[in-house]
């Protein structure tokens, strides 16, 4: 993979001291600071963007009786027996189920649109590359609000009803342009004179795809793939809309906080954040090492 | 929206190399996209079609879904009227918020792309990972860290630095939730934009004499403008549309145009035609002051 000059190298653009300048204390605390700054801050911004997580982990212990609000107390209870409270990890279970259908749909979709934009000159494809845009540039909710127009009148009309299926079909349509952009930066990235390297060497159009082209790209899906199912999975604006009466893990916990939000959820919501990233750790441990070992 | 791809792919990616014009024409093209294109043409033109013809029905008083069929343009002058405030509010906190994102993301994305280091992977991460804890339990969260007797609040009375004395169920919650929850949006696509610039470029700077604010200003910034722009329409764009945070942690009376939505659609009987007519206005207010924007600011590099 291709990388640029490495920044660690680069000294910091604020230091500019001369060798002959001995600055006073004041004066290098308030230097250290101006090169520390961005660091010190980047910190600080990473502190606040997990101190809910943390709220929501030490909440997952607490001893709580009809609402999880006040701390009373340490327990393991919740961690013993996440689903223990109905609903939860049913809705949980849904969630996984439409995470990874249309997790798979619109990965395929979207990779096969990526190749037509990068790959090819037709007609129309101005107008394809606005389709692909707008969902991205449209709020939620307007997207919600007409899936359940046409839901409710003519789709109930041919027997598919707001559940399961609607939801699918709502999540596969709104994760598809992000997956089209994901992967199209990274087609456009390869050099496409090796594909031409492999079609001299008579490659079959077939063969150069499989063994040329989506290896180089696989990289590009599988994030593509990653980003897709995390918008499906913490998706409830759209679901919210489009559900009827099935419950989705962040439909449960949104119903729930109105009355209060089972430690139960905490569990569940932590879990699945240290899952996440241990399987993003592990891919990248196995890239560096992929990397590190020599190509024969 | 290149830069967006980097949201998920990996940061690493070179720019394109100058691609000679090879480019194949054929029926394939078509093939390839059909399927996709007839998806988005199903579940997401035909919607909004089907969203606009409602939005020119009356209201119709009784079971959800079912409608006069007429054509009348009130749901339009009562969005534009009785729901102005509402959208003035969601535009204006989505614009703060966007702006709290800014000023928040840009050191961070900074820091990452420059700074770092061999722990830039492990930032990523971090930045990537909240994501993971349903973003409505972490707004729950937040209202419970910005309750009356929570921390927050606490300290902040205590050094009389708020004055109505509390900080949940008020407007300020609600830009601090948007902020919060749209802010990996802004940092990614910068980090993006920053990771792909030459940092001998920034050195040059330094070593023409321009100092350090001087450097940020007339070559860093520039140069990390597609990733800016990218950052603040994705921020603004579903914090305008809102309405989780400012049910959460926001006041009573004073709600968002998204929460109107939510509750006419979901809530009050025969509701559909003026949310049709309110998600309509606003998803054009939107797209309108997109197009204006990118107009104004932007690069090559979107879309």
């Amino acid at each position: 993979m291709a990388t640029m000059t490495p920044p660690t190298t680069t000294p910091p653009p604020t230091a500019d001291q001369s060798p002959a300048y001995r600055p006073s204390t004041a004066k290098r605390a308030q230097l250290w600071l101006a090169n520390h700054f961005a660091i010190l801050t980047a910190i600080l911004v990473l502190l606040y963007l997990f101190l809910p997580v943390a709220y929501t982990f030490a909440f997952s212990f607490n001893d709580h009786g009809k609402t999880n609000i006040v701390w009373q107390g340490f327990t393991w209870e919740h961690w013993q027996d996440p689903c223990g409270v109905p609903g939860v990890c049913e809705s949980l279970v849904t969630s996984l189920q439409v995470g990874v259908i249309s997790t798979i749909v619109a990965t395929v979709l979207g990779t096969l649109m990526a190749l037509a934009m990068v790959r090819y000159r037709f007609r129309g494809k101005a107008a394809s590359n606005l389709l692909i845009f707008v969902p991205m540039a449209t709020p939620e909710i307007v997207m919600g609000a007409a899936l359940l127009t046409i839901f409710v009148q003519g789709f109930s009309n041919i027997g598919v009803n707001l559940g399961f299926t609607t939801i699918v079909f709502a999540h596969i349509m709104f994760c598809l342009s992000f997956v089209v952009v994901t992967v199209r930066a990274r087609i456009q990235s390869l050099d496409p004179r090796i594909e031409e390297a492999a079609q001299d060497l008579y490659a079959s159009p077939m063969q150069t795809f499989w063994k040329v082209t989506f290896p180089l790209i696989l990289p590009g899906i599988a994030g593509a793939a990653m980003l897709a199912f995390s918008l499906s999975f913490d998706d409830f604006i759209i679901t919210n809309f489009v559900s009827g009466n099935e419950s989705t893990f962040p439909k449960f916990v949104y119903v729930a906080s109105r009355r209060g939000i089972p430690a139960e959820a905490n569990v569940i919501g932590f879990s699945m954040f240290v899952i996440a990233v241990l399987l993003v750790v592990g891919a990248q441990v196995l890239a560096s090492l992929r990397a590190s070992t020599p190509r024969k | 929206m290149s830069a967006l791809a980097h949201v998920a792919g990996d940061p690493a990616v070179s720019p394109a190399p100058p691609a000679p014009e090879t480019k194949k024409r054929g029926w394939t093209a078509y093939l390839l996209l059909l399927p996709g294109v007839l998806w988005l043409g199903v579940f997401f033109i035909l919607p909004l079609v089907q969203l606009a013809s409602v939005s020119l029905q009356s209201r119709y008083p009784g079971f959800p879904g079912y409608y006069y069929r007429d054509l009348n343009f009130e749901n339009y002058v009562s969005a534009l009227t009785d729901y102005a405030p509402h959208f003035a509010r969601s535009f204006l906190y989505a614009g703060l918020a966007t702006f709290f994102a800014f000023v928040v993301a840009y050191p961070l994305a900074y820091a990452m792309a420059f700074k770092a280091g061999r722990w830039r992977n492990l930032m990523m991460i971090c930045v990537i990972a909240p994501f993971f804890t349903s973003f409505i339990l972490r707004t729950f969260a937040w209202s419970q860290i910005l309750a009356d007797e929570g921390p927050v609040a606490t300290v902040l009375n205590f050094l009389h630095l708020l004055p109505g004395g509390n900080i949940i169920n008020t407007p300020l919650a609600v830009v601090a939730g948007l902020t919060y929850n749209f802010l990996p949006f802004m940092v990614l696509p910068i980090y993006a934009s920053l990771e792909r610039a030459d940092p001998r470029v920034i050195e040059a700077g330094g070593d023409l004499y321009a100092n350090g604010f001087t450097t940020f200003r007339t070559i860093t910034l520039p140069m990390s403008m597609p990733g800016v722009l990218a950052g603040t329409l994705l921020t603004f764009i579903p914090a305008a549309g809102d309405f989780v945070n400012m049910e959460l942690l926001g006041p009573q009376q004073g709600k968002m145009v998204g929460n109107v939505i939510n509750d006419q659609f979901l809530a009050v009987p025969g509701g559909y035609p003026v949310a049709a007519a309110l998600s309509f206005t606003l998803m054009a207010a939107i797209l309108v002051m997109v197009f204006l924007y990118v107009r104004r600011f932007g690069t090559e590099e979107l879309v």
